[in-house]
């Protein structure tokens, strides 16, 4: 169900002049920049771009409490599946166990720095930046105080990351390098990797339940009534 | 009301408007629409960029790079592998064929697609986006948003080879038995990846649209979705 209406263009015929309703606020598509009306949506329902159909807007009831309770759940999740051993490896009466800090430390050593810290980055830092600041800006207004004082830049910081937090990404290289080892050795799958695994679901279900535009209204509208 | 030379045919139905001609610039993070001139936006503080052709500059800088990476980490070697101090090393090509060897083909088809086919086809896909903003092309716009959307969905997941990687050497270091270490491609390969991300990212796939504006082009498929 659409509710969000296109912008009309009206045109008098002496005056080329645009007239828009100047007291509605406008949004504008991020994709096809198509603008619209935004007018408050009743709950559970999704507004899309009349062009391109891009979701504009998405309201979910209670959506702040479950974003802030499914987001501390996955940083306790992060702390588990860092530090216990995510596959257990037995060969030739010898047996090594490694933890995604032992990924990251591995290539530690030599040329490959590099390649350690991003992995640290994209596996670790990132995610729990991003779960961090969202905590930071959903957790006062999940409680109905006003937002953070940086709430704004937290958010501004936990979007920009999004793309560069792949933690759903490793579990699939853990399945793959499963099946290359296989071969070598035994391998048994280890704690961290069902808490990896727990954690990519419960954050697809926030990043579901998550709808940037409103969270931005949301915070614009909390601010100034104060 | 009159509306006049808005559309082809049918006075009740919407054109849509875009927030540059009503003389607004729309933030992508917020979708706030600022006054024309704004740098940053009031709601969110973003910074606003300017669109227009230079905002293709990165584009094509990232996308650059990100070829120009991609050509080493196919020649390197991905992985070397100590089997008793015999060492073999493998590029992204050669790990795939193994794969196949061992019988997984499964997890062969996974790796193949990840490192040989979206890093490809990303390069394609983003050039040919870049390219066909002037002129006709043969996709609609709303073909070519699907794919620009695809491709930004996609990109990351070509990490994976990456990841196998910083697994494997993590995993299999049993002394002199069994070893496994990264070799340069995998450096060169995660660069290349990410240049490529950001090309993606630094797309703004309202100039789609913009495009097909400007070349006064009948935006068929506006109607189609409005008329519903």
């Amino acid at each position: 169900m659409s509710v969000r209406e296109p912008v009309d263009p009206k045109r008098t015929e002496d005056s080329d002049a645009l007239t828009l309703d100047a007291s509605a606020s406008l949004i504008a598509c991020p994709e096809c920049d198509a603008l619209h009306y935004d007018r408050d949506l009743p709950d559970d329902c999704t507004g899309r771009c009349q062009r391109c159909g891009t979701v504009l807007a998405a309201h979910h009831t209670g959506a702040m409490t479950r974003i802030t309770m499914l987001a501390l759940a996955a940083l306790v999740l992060m702390v588990g599946a860092i530090f216990f051993p995510f596959l257990d490896l037995h060969s030739h009466g010898l047996e090594h166990k490694a933890s995604i800090l032992d990924a990251i430390l591995a290539f530690s050593k030599g040329p490959m720095v590099l390649l350690s810290l991003a992995v640290a980055i994209l596996i670790v830092a990132l995610p729990v930046l991003r779960l961090a600041a969202l905590v930071y800006v959903f957790a006062p207004m999940a409680l109905g105080w006003h937002p953070a004082q940086h709430a704004r830049t937290a958010f501004r910081i936990a979007e920009k990351v999004k793309p560069w937090s792949m933690a759903e990404i490793f579990i699939i290289g853990v399945a793959v390098a499963l099946v290359k080892v296989a071969g070598i050795a035994r391998v048994e799958i280890g704690p961290a990797f069902w808490a990896l695994a727990a954690l990519v679901l419960i954050t697809v279900l926030k990043d579901t339940f998550m709808c940037r535009f409103t969270v931005w209204k949301t915070l614009a509208q909390r601010n100034t009534e104060s | 009301m009159q509306v006049h030379g808005l559309e082809d045919s049918g006075a009740t139905q919407h054109r849509i408007l875009t927030a540059r001609e009503a003389g607004y610039v729309g933030c992508r993070m917020c979708g706030r629409a600022n006054p024309v001139g704004s740098t940053v936006c009031a709601r969110c503080g973003t910074t606003l960029p300017t669109r227009g052709r230079a905002g293709l500059q990165p584009v094509w800088a990232w996308l650059i790079a990100g070829l120009i990476a991609y050509i080493p980490a196919n020649i390197w070697p991905m992985l070397r592998t100590s089997v008793f101090g015999r060492t073999q090393e493998s590029t992204i090509v050669g790990g795939v064929i193994e794969l196949v060897e061992y019988g997984s083909y499964g997890v062969a088809f996974v790796v193949f697609v990840a490192s040989v086919m979206i890093p490809i086809s990303k390069f394609i896909a983003i050039a040919y986006l870049a390219i066909t903003l002037e002129g006709r092309t043969r996709l609609s716009n709303h073909d070519r948003m699907k794919l620009y959307e695809v491709v930004e969905f996609i990109g990351r997941w070509s990490m994976i080879d990456v990841f196998v990687v910083a697994i494997l050497t993590a995993l299999v270091q049993l002394d002199f038995a069994v070893a496994i270490n990264p070799g340069i491609a995998a450096a060169s390969f995660a660069l290349s990846v990410a240049f490529t991300m950001l090309a993606a990212q630094s797309f703004d796939p309202r100039l789609i649209w913009d495009a097909a504006q400007n070349t006064g082009q009948a935006d068929k498929a506006s109607e189609k979705n409005t008329s519903r």
